[in-house]
């Protein structure tokens, strides 16, 4: 493997930010690739300046560059101009750290953080010259792993995939380079990469499609089986026990040139039990583990002054949520390197007056702007949603917000949940207007953002069952809102493209059969699926057609509860009837309520694991809402009636 | 945070005294596809790693009080970029002597270049500093012309000269580009003070150009389509950012380059 910088530099000058392609961060390892050493190209599908921040991919190339037996580069999908300029030059796709061929190395593993970069994926693989579907490799092709929250459902890339690896990845990419390494040193042989991935089957948390064979009966699955009596039936994501093990990225990577989420970013605690059900991130990465508090601070400030970056971000699901917080906040405004002038920021606000206390201690003096996601216009759907958040609590939130110097509220929401009625739609509006009111008895200039985004339902979710509204449909919704919102001047309403959700849709609980789709949509030149410039729902229509295939069938048809799903030989935690059984709840408005205060109710991410939660604090965070065991009584106050607690199925075994 | 006080705020900052590092440093190798912008953050994150006691704007989003000179193209070379920074800390003798300068350490003037660089990416060098004392008219109203090399690929070397000839004995060359949407056409001639032939190989030719930098400035690119239609323009390097004083062009800086023995080294 030699370096192609000498045959790319010259294509740097025809092509639009040229510093997509030099690597050279701060933080950057130039690994030695020794021969026995087992190579990872680790790409995330989509443009440099989407993918370098991602924390996955730096973790994991950290984690596989300290082993003694594994090196690890990176590599981004070059945009459109770059990819026509190496394909007139033959130029094959390459990494940043040694800017080497991708498709010399061992394996190329790509972080799935969603859907629609999928087309980007073969568009990867066309570019390294290494064959796209998994049947056509030889031997000496490299193995091609896909990892993060879109693989919990990797059917509809079952055909371009060798080896799928479900949930946490530290310890997963060693396991997984033990056993490459073991083919490395055989000089990978004829006949012996079908024997390497019946051994890697034998890890758990590598699911290899290859070896499972999937029948159908008319539209709908019969079975899922695999072809062997030594591959499981079903395989089990991985967990990492104590995220204090693991505190990485050591050196995160601080790159030349502009970025999204350019700052230090420092991962709190990972999973979420809060049990929002329209949100999959929360589910499939539970249960809850956090980072011991002076980890955090040790993290943030050897970060800053390594660094040089003026900004922090506390990672997680719901930062307010984590034990430290008040400690690690004090710790890193108290720290003399920051001469008052680093900025914290928190992601994912609480609907609270502790998280309000917590933005006035952070924010800078500016206080342009705070966001919430109350994600559903009226309390009924709240409750099924199982976001538990009264009227009252967004009000006294933002009141207290407006009163401590904001101007500007953002909120989220989606439309197009479970159950929605036009008042339930609309109520969005209402919200809205009357946190302006609330915000006019402060500051004359009071406004609201309200940014409105169309449910997709997802795999190991208790709305997997759930028929996703069609394009007509929520764009129907968005135009209520839109209505009910034109005629006031300070709420302003941003809405994302229904014609999008479709094809997240699709894909996101689709099977084995949108192999084609995928590569008939690449082939005709949809790649950047995610950029509105290049997204076109049209492609995807005829690629459905010209297969056969009903997009009605997969996007907006309600499953069966006697249904083979196509990830129901994954598992990602949660037993499928503590879903089912969640989804009626939820239909019936009942609410669920967050297992790390609460008893456990053996969802099985940590039962079936032999994991705990790990977290510092034993009673909820003061003030805290968002089905807290003392939300949970407030609920009952307002509604007692209506609440009963939820039955639990017993898992299975 | 609630306005912190900000030890390095210029309180009083129109009876105190300024003091300004001029900083000439070089962009090379893989770097310099980065732009001009990219560089600007890259010395913001500098400061703060090296510990530098920057002074500061005031407002709500204090900045670093620094100028630049002229941007450098994206995808140049350069062995002669400028810079300012405004210290907060006053210099003795030869000497940085200041609260928290480099974080806490006491460090002379000698040191400053290699800390610099060493805070900076692989391919941007600290070649030179220079301290000054007072307020100066800027980097980018000071540099009149600016001296470069730049090179042709896939020219023949006969072909070039007679292409010098004739360029420099036209008396105009309107040229048209794209300013800030608008097609805007203006004759180069007058901005070029000299163009010649320096090197020949396997990649095309090299050439040496001075171009002015008033009113706007020149880039070696503009003359590649009047000196050899439909060929690629290949590595530039700005050598030199001149000044005029008294009828002389000057470097912006006074003192004798500190070398820089990592530029080649450390050049990706
Ligand atoms: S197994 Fe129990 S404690 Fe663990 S996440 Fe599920 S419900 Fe909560």
């Amino acid at each position: 493997m030699t370096t192609l910088w000498p045959r790319i530099e010259p294509l740097l000058p025809r092509v639009q930010k040229p510093a997509r392609y030099i690597g050279l961060e701060d933080g950057m390892v130039v690994p030695d690739h020794g021969a026995h050493k087992v190579s990872w190209a680790v790409m995330y599908p989509d443009t440099y300046e989407i993918g370098l921040p991602n924390q996955g991919i730096q973790i994991l190339c950290e984690v596989l560059n300290e082993r003694d037996d594994a090196v690890a580069e990176r590599a981004y999908t070059p945009w459109p101009d770059m990819a026509s300029q190496l394909r007139s030059c033959n130029v094959p796709l390459f990494t940043l750290e040694t800017h080497r061929a991708v498709g010399d190395f061992d394996v190329i593993g790509f972080n799935l953080a969603a859907e629609l970069v999928y087309t980007n994926v073969l568009e990867s693989l066309d570019l390294a010259g290494v064959p796209l579907r998994q049947q056509d490799r030889v031997d000496t092709d490299p193995i091609v792993v896909v990892g993060g929250h879109a693989s919990f459902n990797p059917e509809p890339m079952a055909d371009f995939v060798d080896v799928v690896a479900l949930g946490d990845g530290e310890e997963l990419v060693g396991d997984i380079s033990q056993v490459l390494q073991g083919w490395k040193r055989s000089g990978k042989p004829s006949g012996s990469r079908q024997r390497v991935l019946r051994e890697l089957a034998q890890i758990q948390g590598c699911y290899i499609p290859s070896l499972y064979d999937v029948t159908y009966e008319g539209d709908h699955i019969a079975a899922i089986e695999p072809k062997f009596s030594d591959v499981p039936e079903v395989v089990y994501k991985r967990t990492v026990a104590d995220l204090a093990d693991w505190p990485y990225p050591k050196n995160q990577l601080v790159p030349l040139s502009e970025v999204v989420h350019d700052r230090l970013n420092v991962e709190v605690f990972r999973g979420c039990t809060r049990g929002c059900r329209f949100c999959q991130a929360g589910m499939i990465t539970r249960p809850v583990r956090e980072r011991p508090a002076e980890q955090v601070s040790s993290l943030i400030s050897n970060g800053l002054r390594r660094t040089g970056y003026d900004e922090v971000t506390l990672t997680s699901l719901s930062t307010a949520d984590f034990s430290g917080i008040e400690s690690v906040v004090a710790a890193a405004i108290a720290d003399p390197l920051t001469c008052g002038d680093t900025t914290i920021s928190l992601p994912s606000l609480r609907v609270d007056a502790f998280t309000v206390g917590l933005a006035d201690k952070v924010s800078n003096a500016r206080r342009s702007g705070l966001t919430f996601a109350p994600e559903a216009g009226t309390w009924r759907m709240r409750q099924i949603i199982n976001k538990l958040i009264l009227d009252e609590d967004l009000y006294g939130a933002v009141e207290s917000a407006y009163s401590q110097g904001w101007k500007r509220m953002k909120l989220y929401f989606l439309t197009g949940l479970p159950s929605e009625m036009d008042e339930d739609t609309t109520a969005i509006a209402d919200l809205a207007a009357n946190c302006v009111e609330i915000g006019k008895s402060h500051n004359k200039k009071a406004s609201v953002t309200v940014s409105l985004g169309g449910f997709v339902p997802k795999a190991h979710t208790p709305f997997q069952w759930f028929g996703q509204n069609s394009a007509e449909e929520l764009s129907r919704k968005i135009g209520l809102v839109r209505e009910a919102t034109r005629r006031n001047p300070r709420v302003n309403l941003k809405w994302h493209d229904a014609k999008a959700s479709v094809v997240e849709g699709l894909v996101s609980r689709g099977d084995r059969r949108l192999g084609r789709v995928i590569e008939h949509v690449w082939r005709h030149g949809g790649v950047f699926q995610e950029w509105g410039e290049h997204f076109n729902l049209d492609l995807w229509h005829d690629a459905m057609a010209a297969n056969g295939l009903s997009m009605d069938f997969y996007v907006t048809r309600h499953r069966r509860e006697d249904e083979i799903l196509p990830w129901q030989h994954i598992h990602a935690g949660l037993h499928s009837d503590f879903l089912w059984q969640d989804w009626q709840d939820s239909l019936a408005g009942h609410g669920i309520p967050d297992c790390r205060w609460t008893p456990c109710y053996d969802c099985g991410a940590c039962t079936e694991y032999g994991v705990e939660h790990v977290v510092a604090s034993p009673v909820p965070p003061a003030g805290g809402s968002q089905g807290t065991g003392q939300d949970i009584a407030a609920v009952q106050a307002v509604d007692g009636a209506n609440w009963v607690p939820v039955t639990l199925g017993s898992g299975p075994s | 945070m609630t306005a912190a006080p900000n030890p390095h705020a210029d309180a009083n900052k129109h009876d105190r005294v300024i003091h300004v590092l001029r900083v000439r440093y070089s962009k090379a190798g893989k770097v310099r596809f980065t732009s001009h912008r990219d560089v600007a953050r890259m010395w913001e994150r500098a400061f703060r790693r090296s510990g530098l006691p920057v002074a500061r704007t005031e407002g709500f989003t204090p900045r670093p009080r620094v100028s630049f000179g002229l941007a450098l193209p994206t995808g140049y070379e350069s062995v002669g970029e400028y810079l300012d920074i405004v210290v907060s800390a006053p210099p003795a003798p030869n000497e940085l002597d200041g609260a928290g300068l480099a974080n806490g350490r006491r460090l002379t003037a000698a040191e400053l270049p290699e800390l610099l660089t060493d805070a900076l990416p692989v391919g941007i060098e600290v070649q030179a500093i220079e301290f000054r004392v007072g307020r100066t008219a800027s980097l980018q109203e000071l540099v009149t012309r600016c001296r470069w090399t730049f090179e042709i690929r896939d020219l023949d070397e006969a072909v070039a000269h007679v292409a010098v000839t004739k360029l420099l004995d036209s008396t105009s060359i309107p040229t048209t580009r794209q300013h800030k949407g608008k097609q805007r056409t203006d004759d180069i001639r007058p901005a070029i003070y000299h163009l010649t032939v320096i090197d020949s190989g396997a990649y095309g030719v090299k050439f040496e150009t001075e171009l002015a930098a008033k009113p706007r400035v020149v880039r070696p690119s503009e003359l590649v389509p009047v000196l050899a239609p439909a060929h690629e323009m290949g590595v530039a390097v700005r050598i030199k950012q001149l000044t005029e004083q008294e009828g002389a062009a000057h470097e912006p800086l006074m003192c004798n380059a500190t070398p820089a023995p990592y530029v080649q080294a450390r050049a990706s």
